[in-house]
C-alpha cells in the first residue's frame, strides 16, 4: 500500500519517536563512570539497577509517586463524582437558570490557572492548609470541574431522554434515576473523562510548585525537578532513573488504555 | 414527570457540591486576583491601596515586554508547528496507513501522556554538552560541527524548546486533527478523485476545507496551550540563559513567590487572560468569516 518515501518517513517518525525513550532507559542503566566513558549509543555492559535503588531514596522518588497518587486519584473520583452529578442537573434536569447556570461553569475552562493562584495561597495560607497535600487536592477538584461538567453533560444529551422520562413514570426519583439509570449509560464516557483528568493532575506543574513548600510533599513533577536542582549535576545515573520511573507509571497505563486515553485527551480538547 | 425532574432538593443535592466547589477554587478567587491588581504587598507585609499602578508598571516593564515578545514568538512557531506538524500526520494516517494506522498513531501519542518534567530534563540531556556530550552533539561533531553548548545562546535554546514541545504534542495534534478527517464521507474524496484531484491539489480544495471547523478547534486549543507555555521550559531551560526564555507565565510565577509581589503578579495573570481571550476570539471571528465566504462559493 505505502510506497517507499511513505516507508521512510514513518521508519524516521518511529526512530525520532522512540529513540530518545531508549535512550533514557539504557542510560538509566549505566553507572557513573561507564556514562562518561562511553558514547551515547553504546549499550550498559550490565544490568546494574543500583540508580534505580539511588532514585528512590536520595532522590525521593518513592514519596514523590506516593504522594502523587494519593492527591490524584481522590481528586480525580471527586471530580467524576461532582461532575457527573452537576452534568446530570443541567442536561436531564428541568428548570430555570440552568442556560446560565452552564454558561458560568463553561467560562471556567478558558480561565488560565494562574488567574487563581495567589488568591488561593491566601486562603489556605490562612486556614492553615499549607504543608499538606489539601491544597493540592482541593485545587485540582476545582480547577477540573468546568471541563468535566461540560463533558458529562455532553453524554448525558447523547442518552435519549425517554429512559428517563419512563424512569420517572416507573416512580424511581431523580436521585436513583441518576445513580442507576444515568451513571450506567454514560459510563465509557466516565472512563474517558477519567482518564483526561487523571493525566492532567498528575502532569501538573504550576499548581503543585505553588501549593508544595516542603519536600516531604513533592509531587512526582515537582519531585523530578528538585532532584535536578539537587543532585542532576553529580548523580547523572539517578537522575535517569528517576526520570525513568516517572515515565514507567504513565506507561502501563497508556500501553492497557492508549484507545481511551487518546479519545479522552483529543475529545476534551476538540469539545473544549 | 416534569415535576420529578424539576424537584429542587434533587437539583440542589446534585449540582450544589459541585457549584460550591467551583466557586471557591474558580469564581472567588477569579475575581479576587482582580482586586488584587489594584494593590501593592504581599501577605506578610500587608497590602497597600495603588489603583491602577500596577498597570501602568506593566506597560512600561521591560521585563514584561521581553517575555510578552517570547511567549507570542514562542506561540507563534509552536502553533504553526503543531499544526502542520499534525495534518500531515494525520493525512499520512488516513490516506497512506489507512487501517493499518493504529499502531502508528498509538507509538506517536504517547509522549503527550508523559510528565512535561521529565520529558524537559531528557532533552535537556539528550542536547547536553556537559559532562559528555549527548546524543545531538556527538552526532553535530561526527557531522563536523564543533561541540558548542545549546543552552548558552538564546537562539539555540529557543529551539531546543520548539522540537521538545513538537516532539511531546504532534501525537496529539496528528490524533486531534485525524478525528476531523476520517469524518469525511468517502464519496466525496472518490468523487474528487474521478474528477481528476491528487495528491496536493486534492488535500486543498476538498479535505482541507472539509476539515475546517476541526482544523479551527485545534488552531485555538493550540494556541491557548502556546500561550500558557510553563512545565517543560522550567524543566528545560527555567528561563535561561538570563531571562532570554521566559515565557510570561514564568515571569508572573517568579513576580509572585520569588519577589512576593502578589498585586503585580495578579495584573500579570490579568495579562495572560486578556492575550488567551483575544486570541480566541480572534480565530473564531476570522474563522467564522472564511466559513461563509466557503459557503457562499
Amino acid at each position: 500500500m505505502a510506497g517507499l518515501p511513505a516507508k521512510l518517513v514513518i521508519l524516521l517518525l518511529l526512530v525520532i519517536d522512540v529513540y530518545p525513550l531508549f535512550w533514557l532507559v539504557s542510560t538509566s542503566l549505566k553507572s557513573t563512570q561507564e556514562f562518561l566513558n562511553t558514547p551515547f549509543w553504546s549499550l550498559p555492559q550490565s544490568l546494574d539497577f543500583q540508580n534505580y535503588a539511588d532514585a528512590w531514596t536520595l532522590g525521593r522518588i518513592g514519596t514523590s509517586l506516593q504522594n502523587s497518587l494519593v492527591v490524584t486519584i481522590p481528586s480525580v473520583v471527586c471530580i467524576l463524582l461532582l461532575g457527573a452529578a452537576a452534568g446530570f442537573a443541567l442536561e436531564v434536569m428541568i428548570w430555570k437558570g440552568r442556560n446560565t447556570v452552564l454558561l458560568v461553569i463553561l467560562g471556567g475552562i478558558m480561565v488560565p490557572s494562574q488567574m487563581i493562584l495567589l488568591p488561593l495561597f491566601t486562603i489556605y495560607f490562612k486556614i492553615g492548609l499549607t504543608n499538606t497535600l489539601w491544597p493540592l487536592i482541593l485545587t485540582y477538584i476545582g480547577h477540573g470541574l468546568p471541563l468535566t461538567t461540560f463533558l458529562m453533560a455532553a453524554y448525558f444529551r447523547s442518552v435519549p431522554r425517554e429512559l428517563f422520562e419512563s424512569c420517572t413514570l416507573d416512580g424511581a426519583g431523580v436521585l436513583r434515576s441518576f445513580i442507576s439509570v444515568g451513571l450506567p449509560l454514560v459510563r465509557n464516557g466516565l472512563l474517558t473523562v477519567a482518564l483526561l483528568m487523571f493525566f492532567s493532575t498528575y502532569n501538573d506543574l504550576l499548581i503543585a510548585l505553588t501549593f508544595i513548600t516542603s519536600k516531604d510533599m513533592s509531587t512526582v513533577q515537582v519531585g523530578l525537578l528538585n532532584f535536578q536542582g539537587e543532585y542532576g549535576s553529580v548523580l547523572y545515573g539517578p537522575l535517569f532513573a528517576g526520570i525513568c520511573m516517572t515515565v514507567l507509571g504513565t506507561l502501563v497505563v497508556y500501553l492497557f488504555l492508549s484507545r481511551q486515553i487518546m479519545q479522552g485527551l483529543a475529545g476534551g480538547a476538540l469539545k473544549g | 414527570m416534569n415535576q420529578v425532574l424539576g424537584d429542587r432538593r434533587a437539583i440542589l443535592i446534585l449540582l450544589g457540591p459541585a457549584l460550591l466547589m467551583y466557586s471557591a477554587v474558580m469564581v472567588i478567587p477569579v475575581v479576587w486576583s482582580f482586586g488584587y491588581a489594584l494593590f501593592r504587598g504581599n501577605l506578610i507585609e500587608g497590602f497597600t491601596f495603588v489603583g491602577l499602578a500596577n498597570f501602568g508598571r506593566l506597560v512600561q516593564d521591560e521585563q514584561v515586554a521581553a517575555a510578552v515578545r517570547f511567549t507570542l514568538l514562542y506561540t507563534l512557531v509552536i502553533s504553526t508547528g503543531q499544526i502542520v506538524l499534525g495534518y500531515s500526520l494525520a493525512l499520512l494516517y488516513t490516506f497512506v496507513l489507512r487501517r493499518s494506522s493504529s499502531l502508528i498513531r498509538t507509538l506517536v501519542f504517547f509522549p503527550v501522556v508523559l510528565p512535561s518534567v521529565a520529558v524537559g530534563l531528557l532533552f535537556s540531556r539528550l542536547f547536553a554538552v556537559a559532562p559528555n556530550s549527548g546524543p545531538v552533539v556527538s552526532v553535530l561533531d561526527r557531522l563536523g560541527v564543533a561541540p558548542f553548548d545549546f543552552f548558552a545562546a538564546a537562539g539555540t535554546a529557543f529551539w531546543v524548546i520548539i522540537l521538545m514541545d513538537l516532539w511531546r504534542s504532534m501525537g496529539f495534534y496528528g490524533v486531534l486533527l485525524y478525528s476531523g478527517l476520517i469524518d469525511i464521507p468517502t464519496e466525496i474524496l472518490e468523487a474528487a478523485r474521478i474528477d481528476g484531484a491528487r495528491g496536493w491539489r486534492l488535500v486543498r480544495s476538498v479535505v482541507l476545507p472539509l476539515s475546517l471547523p476541526v482544523l479551527v478547534s485545534s488552531i485555538i486549543f493550540s494556541l491557548n496551550a502556546s500561550l500558557k507555555v510553563f512545565d517543560t521550559i522550567v524543566a528545560l531551560t527555567n528561563g535561561g540563559p538570563g531571562s532570554e526564555t521566559t515565557p510570561i507565565t514564568l515571569l508572573m510565577f517568579q513576580t509572585s513567590f520569588f519577589y512576593s509581589s502578589f498585586g503585580y503578579g495578579s495584573s500579570m495573570a490579568i495579562l495572560i487572560s486578556v492575550m488567551c481571550f483575544m486570541v480566541t476570539i480572534f480565530i473564531f471571528r476570522s474563522s467564522r468569516r472564511d466559513l461563509t465566504v466557503g459557503g457562499a462559493a
